[in-house]
């Protein structure tokens, strides 16, 4: 098929093209769709001081673009896409990673979600430390940046569809001067169902030579795909063709290259015996979450299934993939966690009968596909990854709110007249991917689910009378996000890593329920307090320079368990330190690396503050996440549960009534959290009710008057 | 009465780290055992009444 388009160019900017100078183009590319202003911003030596890039610097940018109550429909929204100073190296694996940042519709703030693909590293190439796009357009556009030209075009360009693999493969051939340029393109768009729901991807495309087709990876949370909706963006696309190793012209290349090394010989010597993250990607802990009782089953009411089995790793590995060799989503990952199903047919939707190359399963979709709405079939798990993907949704916030829509209709909250006629039960598959459908049709109940739990269960409430105290606790979702796919409730240092996260209850920040429920390392408030600083703080650190944290802890060398503080894989944080430092020529150290993380996590801390959250009120979990809600919750772990009642408070609770178990438990768990609160904003800083003070943000350096007077006003 | 992971278990007479795996169900790949603060790598090694044992499991999550 010829998919050379008609083209209109609405705008066209020139600019010069300048090596990268140690990790950094010391600018950064705005453009505007509204009044089509394009133009470059500088990058000062103080916000890479201050903010590094990645992450930091889409949260400058977004902060100083954006008033406090600016909406996520308000043209003045912006998306912010920014790879950091060390993304695009060659030489260690997981270092093609960007960040984008925008204003969320999920929760109304500031949202942060990683990504692989090539658009990072690409724009990096072509010139830009972050790529800033602001207004909504009056008619649909593509932003064009071809980085070998030197050249940003607002472009107009009739793509007849709005599925996300259908434009990735239009827009790279029409693009792509070749065949062979082709793996030069890379394309950032939604989907369908992204302009219709609050949970719309960013999809960002790599070439795959050997399929000869487009492959994607998401920028899943918080809806910032939607957000590109809003803005009338098709797609965003770069090309650059020359990438190669040193391109970002490091200080000390060698020593880039012989950290990477040291790192590839240890992958191929021990991720077999590990992880397996070459032969099955991160679906491996999909066994082991059933075995520890961490699995989310139908809406987090259960940890394990006896059918969770079907939808092991190798069931996958076994019957779907089909590449049989490791596979990444940045040049030079030999950790190669990516992984695809080939001429996969599809058997429903408007490409039922199509085959298609599907990218997944990760463990998210399918513990939220799959588990977490009680459906244990392969088969389903890759078409709803597949629809999921194409139509812009992100798997996490649908299999989280399809959850707890079904736990509504189970428990009589909604009936099939609420849903239009579907049987919205646990294990229906064909229900869960008329949801997506739907969303994608703009139509029936799938327009509800679309909006996540927080807004079902006001509309549940209001429209169908369901019992709000009910659907609060059972609805997994906190500041607006729909929880990812991990059990916290038996790990009380999880369910602050949830609730107290940023962003909302992403485990991104910090995934503490081995240190804690298995290993027993924390006990303490303090103890899970100094972790809940440590881990989030340093995981930051990933999208503040462009890294995926996979390689951080999913393979770790043999010498590890010699080390005091095994579970931080020391060495692989001193090999960070090394790269940083030879990436850009500042010296730093494991001290210096986790004070570059806190200033941004403050920020962003500060930056919630700053449009009336981040506080206390603001981090409060659903119970569902601290301890069972029903009686079969309860039941389902009624060992456990009593032995605890009988440890803590000397009960019989033979005696006792479950209603009454579950009282004195809850009365128990909540009260735990909100010690672990106090000893968490303590430790990180903060005031009582959460709000970073004064006295810390000039302590860490994150000074900036604008910051310090937010901080002060909310004391 | 033996220690896993500052938790009391159980002692049985001649017990291994292998069998305090299998009955905590501890079947994770990246395990490290201690007993009594050193390092133990040999799964058949005998575990002795008012032991220590430390299960270190690495993972982070996804």
């Amino acid at each position: 098929m010829d998919h050379k388009l008609e083209l209109k160019q609405l705008k066209q900017f020139s600019y010069e093209r300048k090596p990268i100078e140690r990790g950094y183009n010391n600018r950064t590319l705005y453009v505007n769709v509204s009044d089509q202003e394009i133009k470059e911003k500088p990058v000062t030596e103080e916000m890479k001081e201050k903010f590094v890039g990645g992450k930091g610097f889409g949260m400058k940018l977004l902060w100083d673009g954006t008033r406090p109550d600016t909406k996520w429909n308000d043209p003045e929204n912006e998306i912010i896409i920014s790879p950091g100073p060390v993304a695009g190296i060659t030489q260690y694996p997981g270092s093609g990673k960007s960040l984008v940042v925008s204003i969320s519709p999920a929760t109304d703030l500031p949202i942060d979600s990683n990504v692989g693909g090539y658009f990072g590293p690409y724009v990096k190439f072509s010139g830009f430390d972050a790529l800033e796009v602001q207004g909504k357009a009056d008619r649909e556009v593509i932003v064009y940046i071809d980085g070998n030209e030197g050249s940003v075009s607002i472009d107009q360009i009739a793509v007849d569809t709005d599925d996300a693999h259908l434009i990735s493969e239009i827009l790279t051939e029409h693009y792509a001067k070749d065949e062979d340029d082709k793996r030069n393109i890379s394309v950032v768009s939604s989907g369908s169902a992204a302009k219709n729901s609050y949970m719309g991807v960013l999809n960002f495309s790599f070439y795959d030579p050997r399929r000869q087709v487009p492959r994607m990876k998401q920028a899943g949370r918080g809806g910032i795909g939607t957000v590109l909706a809003d803005k009338n963006i098709k797609a965003l696309v770069v090309r650059f063709a020359g990438t190669k190793g040193d391109l970002n012209n490091s200080y000390d290349y060698d020593k880039v290259a012989r950290t990477g090394l040291k790192l590839h010989r240890e992958i191929e010597r021990l991720d077999d015996s590990l992880f397996r993250m070459r032969q099955v990607g991160t679906a491996n802990i999909t066994d082991t979450m059933d075995k520890y009782d961490l699995l989310p089953v139908m809406n987090f009411q259960y940890g394990s299934h006896e059918d969770a089995k079907k939808v092991y790793a190798n069931e996958f590995r076994d019957n779907y993939l089909t590449q049989g060799f490791p596979d990444g989503c940045w040049y030079g990952c030999s950790l190669a966690c990516a992984k695809t199903a080939d001429n996969f047919e599809l058997l429903t939707g408007p490409y039922k009968g199509h085959k298609v190359t599907v990218d997944g399963p990760e463990y998210e979709n399918v513990a939220g596909l799959g588990a977490n709405l009680g459906i244990f079939d392969p088969q389903y798990v890759l078409e709803a990854n597949f629809y999921c993907d194409t139509y812009g949704i992100d798997t996490i916030s649908f299999a989280t709110a399809t959850a707890f829509a079904m736990e509504c209709y189970e428990r009589g909250l909604i009936n099939q007249e609420h849903t239009g006629g579907l049987e919205l039960k646990f294990g229906n598959k064909d229900a869960a991917l008329e949801l997506l459908h739907q969303m994608s049709r703009n139509e029936g109940i799938g327009v509800q689910v679309g909006r996540g739990v927080r807004r079902m269960k006001e509309y549940f409430a209001k429209e169908f009378g369901a019992d709000p105290v009910l659907m609060q606790d059972i609805g997994m979702e906190i500041k607006g996000l729909e929880y990812s796919e991990y059990m916290p409730k038996e790990s009380l240092a999880q369910q602050g890593g949830y609730a107290m996260a940023n962003k909302g209850p992403q485990h991104d920040e910090a995934w503490l329920i081995f240190m804690d429920m298995v290993n027993n390392q924390i006990p303490t408030f303090a103890d899970k307090a100094e972790a809940l600083h440590y881990f989030p703080i340093f995981r930051t650190w990933f999208g503040l320079a462009g890294f995926c944290k996979l390689p951080w802890n999913d393979i770790f060398p043999e010498n590890n368990k010699y080390q005091e503080e095994a579970h931080k894989i020391p060495e692989h944080v001193q090999n960070y330190v090394n790269l940083f430092s030879a990436v850009t020529g500042k010296e730093i150290d494991m001290k210096e690396l986790i004070l570059q993380s806190e200033r941004v996590y403050n920020f962003q801390r500060t930056f919630n503050v700053r449009r009336g959250y981040g506080r206390r009120k603001d981090d409060m979990p659903p119970y569902r996440s601290l301890g069972p809600v029903t009686k079969e919750e309860y039941e389902s772990r009624a060992e456990r549960y009593d032995g605890q009642l009988k440890e803590l408070f000397d009960v019989d609770p033979a005696t006792m009534s479950v209603s009454e178990k579950i009282k004195m438990m809850r009365e128990h768990r909540e009260k735990q959290y909100d010690t672990l609160a106090d000893a968490v904003y303590k430790r990180r800083g903060w005031s009582a009710d959460g709000v970073p003070t004064v006295e810390h943000l000039q302590e860490i350096g994150m000074d900036l008057p604008e910051v310090l007077a937010v901080a002060e006003e909310n004391q | 009465m033996i220690k896993v992971n500052n938790r009391p278990f159980p002692h049985e007479k001649g017990m291994t780290v292998r069998d305090v795996l299998e009955a905590n169900k501890f079947t994770y790949e990246g395990l490290i055992i201690r007993v009594n603060d050193q390092l133990v790598e040999d799964r058949d090694h005998i575990i002795q009444d008012g032991d220590d044992v430390k299960v270190i499991h690495i993972c982070q999550g996804g």
